[in-house]
């Protein structure tokens, strides 16, 4: 039987100096499923979400995509995987010297051999799926906050990868755009059938996106389930995190 | 590439401050062999480099324009009542070309191109650090190293003797609108005493040590720009740090590269 597992973490260590920001995390990702990660500022969420795309290099355990351990694998390797990754950044991270149109078509130069047409039809796909054909000749200074996220976004997906990962995709933005970042984010899952993982404070998106949650504390994984039941949870901590989503419920 | 951490305190202590130093050194050194190692892998990138020697070089023009003219003219206007004095006027031409062509050229243009261009690309590539462009790039497949570092350094190396080159011209030129301030001098007694005064040998030297300065000032700034870290104020210290350490190396190789010319061409000195 294949193995249905895309990410696997087994005893995952991380630490900066003496703080250990991730102690002995293991974990798995399966294939299709939107995968959240919940927890406080600096529990090392997004640390988590490095040392998957090999961005940060762990003390100890493996993480296995596709059953190749990333943190062994050699650059070139590395950037095979990471052809098939698409990473969301929190503060999107466009490249502010390249404009919207520039921005998409980078990585489709940098790593592929389309046509000229070709990408430019990938170019108009992608800022379809995120609403903002509109938007292809400006520069990121001209965008507003939800829309750097829209099209960063965009350039992620442009590829077509098998799996995502997102940083925190609604911080900053207000409860409206934060709504609809994450029904986006849902839709492209579902048309595009990718795997995501999404590392987030935000109840509401989560409950939207989420098949699986796990919780971070300590650095621990401190729950793991669904959403329903974290927030239900009788964990006095937890329910302490969740109460002014409960309270806007 | 795995480069020293440096320790950042707004109240550092003297141990940190030799620390800094020596892992600053030491961070550099590993990042031009880093340099070395990929400046012959492609892809080359060459548009990459004609476009920021588009942006670093020829928007450099302006201001070396007017160090050039002002270099030549304050150089030949103080030196003139010296050389009146001995009644060695004529050798005006010959100690001004010498001067510029030999050093003051080379070196104050190299000292205004690390004013410009270390600082920018600093404060560019730090930008792109700490807003996490520079990860965005590394995720997506593509070297930034090899992108964002490769093609400024050669752009940095290819454009000061260039640059360096249209100085001397432009000094020469501003020591005879000195001359001809301070006294009657035809342009073609000028022109003859410059280029009687100026053999191949001096030239050489001080065009082939630009290609040492502008590898100084491409890869100093994009060090500090590649390595910043903590936010905006990163930048800034990025920024300002590259143009102290770029001039500071300036300064340094041209004392190493003056002896090494003189070894090699006795005759110079």
């Amino acid at each position: 039987m294949a193995d249905s597992k895309l990410i696997r973490i087994e005893n995952l260590t991380k630490r900066f100096g003496d703080l250990i920001v991730l102690d002995d995390i293991s974990m798995h990702v399966d294939y299709g499923e939107n995968f959240v990660v919940f927890g406080q500022s600096g529990t090392g969420k997004s640390v988590l979400l490095k040392c998957i795309i090999g961005l940060m290099k762990p003390e100890a355990g493996i993480i296995l995509i596709k059953d190749k351990n990333v943190i062994e694998l050699k650059k070139k390797e590395l950037n095979k995987i990471r052809k098939n990754v698409g990473f969301l950044f929190q503060g999107a991270a466009l490249y502010d010297s390249m404009t919207v149109r520039e921005n998409l078509e980078f990585p489709l130069k940098k790593n592929f051999d389309f046509t000229q047409k070709e990408i430019d039809e990938k170019v108009i796909t992608a800022l379809k799926h995120v609403s903002l054909e509109e938007a292809i000749d400006k520069m990121p200074s001209e965008l507003s906050g939800g829309m750097k996220k829209r099209i960063g976004l965009a350039r992620s997906i442009i590829t077509e990868p098998e799996l995502m990962l997102y940083d925190e995709p609604t911080t900053g933005l207000d409860p409206i755009t934060s709504k609809e970042i994450s029904e986006l984010i849902l839709n492209l899952q579902k048309s595009l059938n990718m795997t995501s993982i999404v590392v987030t404070h935000d109840l509401i998106c989560a409950n939207i996106i989420a098949d699986r949650a796990i919780f971070l504390r300590d650095s621990k994984i401190s729950y793991e389930g669904s959403i329903e039941e974290l927030v239900k949870s009788e964990d006095k901590f937890l329910r302490n995190f969740f109460s002014t989503e409960i309270i806007k419920e | 590439m795995n480069l020293p951490q440096l320790k950042f305190n707004k109240r550092a202590t003297a141990s940190e401050i030799i620390f800094n130093f020596f892992a600053s050194i030491g961070g550099l050194t590993i990042f031009v062999l880093e340099f070395f190692k990929q400046v012959f892998i492609p892809p080359y990138e060459i548009s990459e480099i004609k476009k920021h020697m588009d942006e670093l070089g020829v928007k450099t023009f302006p201001i070396v324009s007017v160090t050039g003219l002002i270099i030549g003219l304050v150089l030949a206007l103080q030196s003139w009542p010296v050389l009146a004095r001995f009644g060695a006027t004529d050798f005006l031409p010959a100690m001004v070309s010498l001067s510029v062509v030999r050093e003051l050229g080379p070196v104050i243009t190299a000292l205004i191109f690390a004013g410009r261009v270390s600082s920018g690309i600093g404060a560019e590539l730090g930008s792109m650090r700490v807003t996490e462009q520079i990860d965005a790039m590394e995720v997506s497949a593509i070297n930034p190293f090899k992108y964002l570092v490769v093609t400024r350094v050669i752009a940095t190396t290819m454009i000061l003797p260039v640059l360096t080159i249209y100085v001397v011209f432009i000094a020469i030129i501003g020591g005879y609108i000195a001359v001809i301030i301070a006294e009657s001098m035809s342009f073609t007694y000028y022109q003859n005493a410059v280029i009687n005064a100026i053999e191949f040998g001096d030239f050489i030297p001080g065009i082939a040590k630009t290609f040492v300065f502008g590898f100084i000032v491409g890869i100093v700034g994009a060090f500090k720009g590649f390595t910043a870290e903590g936010g905006t104020e990163g930048v800034g210290r990025a920024s300002t740090t590259a143009v102290v350490m770029a001039s500071l190396l300036i300064l340094i190789f041209d004392m190493i590269l003056v002896k090494i010319t003189m070894w090699l061409w006795p005759t110079l000195s």
